[in-house]
Formats: structure tokens, C-alpha cells, sequence
């Protein structure tokens, strides 16, 4: 041994750090030992060539991290002594991020315990090392969320029932299936699913507009937890990307099954994000960017740029995209009538935009929204105006796969419904669209076990068969539901800003 | 809009969660570990079976044989949630990256007798792969356990193992002043000397123990509790009365992280062996199955260590496990 020390750089000390601490285990078969990472059909022939995204020691993650924590904590304390929710644009800005957190913070969770899954799931030491950084990770964001949300709970309505109607409410099915779906499959899907479609080609249309629509919107809180998650998110993409490469890289067999995890989760991704673009287009008081330009930037240039560049893996463009960019002008719009007509079955506020706001829709998505949206809202106004508020009497049906309410129109013909039917023994299940249908077709076995939410309610699972009966079910109350207007939340806002001496929605 | 108003005109509605509420009583105001920790693991509605378990749900409290009304009684009693746990350890990395820096810039090892030096590489370097099979054990249990409370901390035990794992190979590289020879020699020792082959054998078995619960108490508790004092305590005191005090600079994180790591094991079994007897019996064979294996495992290592002074080593820091068990409820076999 030598006196004189080598210098190591942090690259080497790092690499130095995981060396060989994994072995090949020869008192227990290394199939038992790691008995989930083949049944998939994903060819691995050396888990070596896997680069290590992250290179972090646990030393250094903790540093940066607590550096972090500090910071977002001290911001977050200042904001419940501040009352900082005062500073929002308007109450009705809370919705986006009632929908955030119903719907948003429990897949925070889920990534978290998935990833701790793949973090002692993977046979290769760099690969799970990889996911237990990304599984804490996503613990922390589910938990600053939780924490950021605290305060908003303390005076606005929709969030306090939140661990119950995560699971039982209906239209948060959506981002809950969506998710399950991942975690229950094999390691290599989710995966894909999650580090690749989601948060590598999707992240964006995500998580762009609801922390800068926080941020134009005053809300302190989270715009401070979404920009400190912000770094943990870059480190979480290229995770996804580095993994897509090696998974094709590593075997020419892995290409068809990747190509295909690729068109499912792109489709149900892309579903998924309807409830994001709507948020951006009809939550927002102050306006980021439309639905429209954002799928336009994100989708058409980014996204696809990225596939141009797998194509030399031999991967195509995930099938369907042409809808997804055929919908890009009425998806939103579709989805916020829906909403409008059933909000007395959420713990949200609908209401319809105003003047101004119609304006800039009417701008931004032109004659379609003047020839069919915008006679709706202006209809369902006037009924408002005469004390008939209009609402639906029954759940909507919905996607066997996506669970979105059935409302999404013929990709050429947005006056057109489209519902797709497949038989799966004996029994049929109606889809939304292609996609959904390829999806169910694909792995009919899967889907078929779907909790269907109003077949439950009809059935009499759900604590009775009205929908007042649902409500109490879900542990919501009358007043966390309905017209924004008039609402709880509307009226404690109003009295705020009387106090403060401030012109009142009435007075304007 | 920014409303300008005195704050003190505002009223909250509500002081938490529904199901904080519900978990606590009326008008508590709960702490953000109780609100990090509490009812966030999905119950019901599960849309689809995994395809990797399809006889359960992707949340199933049946992945243990331990049976809990509440799940969410395994609290931690350190109160980590993320922020204060990385916070907590950024300040021990601060002071232990200071120990390292000066042992190695003041060359403070380099005097050590080459018979220590020797036993460090032989003994303290391999266990590398032990933190390491430690953290894949305890993402096991934090991916498939039930309820946010233990697997929260397991996560932060999983990295802390990393952690450990990573400062192990910093010891080994100041003693061969970076070469990494040292770490391929250790992985060898680790794969084919005989003294290791009994804890090697019991880690692999232990990445094949299916039930959560079970590998709790096998990893953190046992596997633990008898190594840690075996190579942080005695061993530890082994080099420093053989002139390295140095050598304990460099192992002041392993000695502070089980102090407060023991806590967690220990609170989280009590816990669940209070809970029924069924639960009792189930952890009392666990321990009555592998305490002797582990005993047996480090008897070899501990030969190696301590020559004819290695029983009576042995048999103390058995004993000091077995008065923990009878702490926290559980009924000691007759050696
Ligand atoms: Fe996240
Ligand atoms: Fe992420
Ligand atoms: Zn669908």
C-alpha cells in the first residue's frame, strides 16, 4: 500500500462507492432472489451497461435534499402565519388545486411505493439503486404536498375528506386507474409507464402548467413545493429516458413489447392529462397558456422530436397520437361541460367562465368552440340566471380503461359521439375510444376486472342508489359540491374581500 | 387579487384531515409526521389484481402473518417524515465527513500496526455487502408492507444502509489510499472465505424470506443486533486499544444510526407482539428460528476477530439481545 493517496474525482469516488457491492448469490437461485424481472419478456444480457442516471452518493443526496427541505419548510411555515391563501387570484383557483390534491398527491404515493418495489425488484444493482432514490423522492413530494395543502384545508372545502374519496369517488378513478394499472404490472411496465411516458414525454403538459398556473394564480405554496420538486423531476426523466435505452438497446426482442407499453401508457397518458388541460383552461383565473398551445409545444415539437429520435431503435410513433392531436381543440372543452353537469357528485366547484374568459377561449380555440361550446355555456347560464342550475340526475358511463366519463366525440366529427363496445366473455365493456379499445382488447383480462364506479352505484355498493346516497358514501357533504357561485368557499371569499374593502363578485 | 386584511379577522373551518380527525379525536392539531404518515395507503377499490402476486391486492395486509387491527400503530418513534429525516442526517454527515477528512489528511491511520490494518480490511471492509443486502431487504419491506408508518421508515433505514455501505468503502479506500484493490479483495472474502460464508448464506436466505414482518425482525433486529455491536462495539474497541482512535472517528455515524435504529425495531415489534398472542408466537419463532443462525454466523467471524476471547464476546452481546427481547415482550428460549 502506498502513503501517497490517488486524487479521486467525484465520477470516480462515486463509481468507487457502489462497486461490486452486488453478487451473484449461490446459496439462493438468483431467479428467487429476484423472482419479478422476467416474466415480462424484457432480454437482459448485461445489466453492466446500465448508466447510472443519478450518480449521488447517499452522503451528498442528503445535503442537497436538506438544503431543500429547509427552504420549502420555512416558506411553507410563513405561509400559514401570513395566511398567504389571501393572496390568490380568486377562490375559485382553490378547484385546481382540490384536483391536484385528490387526485394528484395520492400518485405521489404510489410512485413512491412502487419505486421501492423496482428499487429491490431489478437484478441490476445500478437500476435499483436508481428507483430507491427515485421511490424517496416521490415519498417527499407526496408528503410536501400533504403538508402544503394543510393550510389551504384549514378554510376551503374539498380537501378534508381527501383519504376517502380517493378511492371511492368516481371521477378520481381516473388518475387512480391509471396508476394501479402501472403498479400492477411487471417492473419493466411500470417503468416504462412511469419514468418514460409520464414523466419523460408527458411531465410537462403536467407539471408546467399547474406550478407556473400556481404561481400566476399567487398561490405561494405550490409554486414553492413544485419548484423545489423541480430538480428531483429532471433527475426522474433522464431515469426514464436512460432506461428506455437500455431496455432496446439491450435486446432487438424487447423492441415490440416496449413499442406497445409505449402506445398504452402514451394513450392513457394522454387521457389522463384531459383533466390537466381542463384545469389550465377553465380553473385558472389567470390564464398560463391553452390547453391547445400547450399540446402544440409540448406534444407536437417536443414529444415528437424525442420519438424521431428512438426511431433509429426501430420505435414508431405511439399509435393513435393523430386523435390526440385531432382532439387537442374540444378535449377540454368536453370535459369541463361534463364536469359542469356532475360536480354535485365531487368535492369540486364548477361554474361558467365569464365573459372575459369565454372571450379568451373564443380566441384561443376559435369557430369550434363559438359554434358548439360556447351556445352551451351561454345556455346553461341563462338557465343559472333563472334559479336552474343545471344538473344531471345519473352517473355518466364510463371507459372501461380510462374511466372517463363517455363524452369524447368521432376523431373527425366533434359533433359525433363515439363509445366503443368489446365483448369479453359473455359480457360487454364500452370504451371511449380506439385507444382505450386497443388497450382493453390487448389485455382483456386485466381491464375486465375494472371497478366500474356507476355499475357499483346502481348495484347498490355504494351506499344507496341516489346519488345523495353516493354523496354521504364518499363522506362529502352538500356543501363541498355544486355551483361555485354561492358556494362555501365563494362565500367566505367574498366576506374577505369585504373586509378588505374590496369590490365583491355581486358589486362587479 | 391580494386581499389586505388583518390576518386576525381569519378563521380556519377546520384544524386537519378528516381521517387525522377521525385517528385523533376532535380538536387535536396533529404533527406533520402524524400528517405524513396517516391514511394515505390506498384501502379499497382496487381496479386490478398485480400481475405479479394475482392472489392478493396491490395493498394487502396478508403479505405478513402478523395481524394488526391498524396497521398504522408501527409508528416510528423517532417522527421521521422526509424532511426531518434528511435534515437529521445532513448534520450527522457534516460531522462525519469532518472525522474522515482529518483521519485522511492527517494521515491518522497510517500508524496503526499492520495486523489491525489487516483485520479492518478483512472484517470491516466485506460487511460492505451486508449494508448493502440490508438495503435491499428493507426496500423489500417498504414496497411490500403495509401501511405508511413502517414503510416510510423502512425507506429511510434502506438508505441509511446505503449510506453505511458507501462509508464502509470510504474506510477501506483511506486505509489503501485509494486503491481499489481493497474493495475486490473484500468482495472475494466476502464470496469465498469460510468465516463470512455463515452471514453470506443467512443474508441471501433472508432476500428469499417472503414475509415482510419476518424479514423486519431477521434484518433489523437480529441480524442487527448482532452485528453492529459485533463490528461498531467490540471490534471497534478492539482497534482503538491497539492504538487506532482514529478508527473510531470513521465509525461515529454507525454507532449514533444504531442507537436510533435499535429504537425503531424494538418500539415496531413490541408493538405488534402487545397486539395479540398469535402475534407474540409469531415473532417468538421467527427469533427461536434464525437467533441461532445468526449467532452461529458471527461465532466464525468473531474467531477471526477475537481468537479465545471470541465466546465470551459472543455470549454478551447475546445476552444484551436477549434482554431486549424480554423488553419488548417477547419469551426468551434456554440457551
Ligand atoms: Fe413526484
Ligand atoms: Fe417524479
Ligand atoms: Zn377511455
Amino acid at each position: 500500500m502506498t502513503t501517497k493517496a490517488k486524487r479521486l474525482n467525484m465520477n470516480q469516488k462515486y463509481q468507487l462507492m457502489t462497486r461490486g457491492l452486488d453478487w451473484e448469490t449461490t446459496y439462493q437461485d438468483m431467479d428467487d432472489v429476484f423472482p419479478y424481472d422476467k416474466y415480462e419478456g424484457i432480454k437482459i444480457k448485461d445489466w453492466d451497461k446500465w448508466q447510472d442516471p443519478f450518480r449521488l452518493t447517499v452522503d451528498a443526496y442528503w445535503k442537497y435534499q436538506s438544503e431543500k427541505e429547509r427552504k420549502l419548510y420555512a416558506i411553507l411555515d410563513s405561509v400559514a402565519q401570513n395566511n398567504s391563501q389571501l393572496s390568490i387570484s380568486d377562490a375559485r383557483y382553490m378547484n385546481a388545486v382540490k384536483i391536484w390534491m385528490q387526485g394528484v398527491t395520492p400518485l405521489e404515493y404510489n410512485a413512491f411505493r412502487g419505486f421501492c418495489t423496482l428499487g429491490r425488484g431489478f437484478r441490476g444493482a445500478g437500476a435499483r439503486v436508481a428507483c430507491q432514490f427515485q421511490a424517496i423522492d416521490e415519498m417527499r413530494h407526496h408528503q410536501t404536498q400533504i403538508h402544503a395543502f394543510s393550510h389551504y384545508n384549514k378554510f376551503f372545502n374539498g380537501m378534508n375528506q381527501q383519504s376517502r374519496i380517493r378511492d371511492r369517488a368516481w371521477y378520481l378513478s381516473i388518475p387512480k386507474s391509471y396508476f394501479e394499472d402501472a403498479m400492477t404490472a411487471g417492473p419493466f411496465e411500470f417503468i416504462t409507464a412511469i419514468s418514460f411516458s409520464f414523466e419523460y414525454v408527458l411531465t410537462n403538459l403536467l407539471f408546467m402548467p399547474f406550478v407556473s398556473g400556481a404561481a400566476y394564480n399567487g398561490d405561494l405554496a405550490t409554486t414553492t413545493f413544485g419548484f423545489s420538486a423541480q430538480s428531483d423531476e429532471s433527475r426522474h426523466m433522464t431515469l426514464g429516458l436512460e432506461i428506455i435505452k437500455f431496455m432496446l438497446e439491450q435486446h432487438e426482442d424487447n423492441v415490440p413489447i416496449i413499442q406497445g407499453w409505449l402506445d398504452k401508457w402514451f394513450w392513457r397518458g394522454y387521457r389522463l392529462l384531459g383533466l390537466v388541460g381542463t384545469m389550465m383552461d377553465y380553473m385558472l383565473p389567470k390564464k398560463v397558456m391553452s390547453w391547445r398551445q400547450a399540446w402544440e409545444i409540448y406534444w407536437e415539437e417536443n414529444g415528437v422530436a424525442l420519438f424521431n429520435d428512438l426511431a433509429r431503435y426501430g420505435i414508431k410513433m405511439p399509435k393513435h397520437h393523430e386523435t390526440a392531436t385531432k382532439e387537442k381543440n374540444r378535449i377540454t372543452h368536453e370535459f369541463w361541460s361534463t364536469i359542469y353537469q356532475f360536480s354535485h357528485a365531487t368535492a369540486l366547484y364548477t361554474w361558467i367562465p365569464g365573459n372575459e374568459e369565454l372571450d379568451w377561449l373564443s380566441a384561443e380555440y376559435g369557430e369550434l368552440f363559438d359554434t358548439v361550446y360556447r351556445p352551451r355555456y351561454e345556455y346553461w347560464k341563462e338557465l343559472d340566471d333563472k334559479g336552474e342550475r343545471f344538473f344531471q340526475e345519473r352517473l355518466p358511463v364510463v371507459c372501461n380503461v380510462c374511466q372517463i366519463p363517455i363524452f369524447h366525440t368521432m376523431p373527425d366529427d366533434p359533433l359525433k359521439n363515439c363509445c366503443l363496445v368489446s365483448e369479453y366473455k359473455g359480457t360487454k365493456h364500452q370504451m371511449c375510444s380506439e385507444g382505450c379499445l386497443d388497450i382493453f382488447n390487448n389485455e382483456p383480462e386485466k381491464y375486465c376486472q375494472a371497478y366500474i364506479p356507476p355499475q357499483q352505484i346502481y348495484q347498490g355498493n355504494c351506499g344507496g342508489a341516489t346519488l345523495d346516497d353516493y354523496r354521504k358514501w364518499l363522506h362529502i357533504r352538500d356543501e363541498d359540491t355544486g355551483e361555485y357561485y354561492g358556494s362555501e368557499d365563494h362565500q367566505m371569499w367574498e366576506k374577505w374581500k369585504a373586509q378588505a374593502g374590496k369590490p365583491t363578485d355581486e358589486a362587479a | 387579487m391580494s386581499i389586505d386584511i388583518k390576518t386576525a379577522t381569519i378563521e380556519a373551518k377546520r384544524t386537519t384531515f378528516d381521517h387525522i380527525v377521525e385517528k385523533l379525536g376532535e380538536g387535536k392539531t396533529p404533527t406533520r409526521y402524524q400528517e405524513a404518515v396517516f391514511g394515505h395507503q390506498a384501502e379499497e377499490v382496487f381496479h386490478y389484481r398485480p400481475t405479479w402476486d394475482s392472489e392478493r391486492e396491490l395493498f394487502d395486509a396478508r403479505r405478513t402473518a402478523i395481524v394488526m387491527n391498524d396497521f398504522e400503530d408501527l409508528l416510528d418513534p423517532r417522527q421521521y417524515y422526509y424532511g426531518t429525516y434528511v435534515i437529521q442526517r445532513s448534520k450527522q454527515r457534516e460531522s462525519q465527513e469532518k472525522n474522515f477528512s482529518v483521519v485522511e489528511k492527517r494521515g491518522l491511520l497510517e500508524d496503526l500496526d499492520a495486523v489491525m490494518k489487516e483485520k479492518i480490511s478483512k472484517v470491516v471492509v466485506p460487511f460492505r455487502h451486508a449494508e448493502w443486502g440490508a438495503n435491499n431487504n428493507n426496500y423489500y419491506i417498504a414496497g411490500y408492507g403495509f401501511q405508511t408508518p413502517i414503510t416510510a421508515a423502512a425507506t429511510f433505514q434502506g438508505m441509511d444502509r446505503l449510506a453505511n455501505a458507501q462509508y464502509l468503502t470510504s474506510i477501506g479506500l483511506i486505509l489503501s489510499s485509494n486503491d481499489p484493490a481493497i474493495l475486490d479483495q473484500a468482495k472475494d472474502e466476502w464470496l469465498n472465505t469460510p468465516m463470512w460464508q455463515g452471514l453470506r448464506k443467512l443474508v441471501e436466505d433472508s432476500f428469499v424470506t417472503k414475509d415482510w414482518f419476518e424479514l423486519h425482525v431477521l434484518q433489523n433486529y437480529l441480524l442487527d443486533g448482532v452485528f453492529q455491536p459485533l463490528l461498531f462495539k467490540h471490534f471497534e474497541n478492539e482497534v482503538v486499544k491497539n492504538g487506532g482512535a482514529a478508527f473510531a472517528m470513521l465509525t461515529e455515524f454507525f454507532v449514533d444510526w444504531f442507537v436510533e435504529s435499535q429504537r425503531w425495531a424494538d418500539s415496531t415489534i413490541k408493538v405488534a407482539v402487545k397486539e395479540s398472542d398469535a402475534n407474540k408466537a409469531l415473532v417468538e419463532s421467527w427469533i427461536n428460528k434464525w437467533q441461532p443462525t445468526v449467532i452461529a454466523a458471527a461465532d466464525q467471524l468473531a474467531e477471526f476477530v477475537f481468537a479465545e476471547r471470541s465466546k465470551d464476546i459472543i455470549q454478551q452481546i447475546e445476552t444484551e439481545l436477549d434482554a431486549r427481547s424480554k423488553k419488548i415482550g417477547i419469551q426468551v428460549q434456554e440457551k
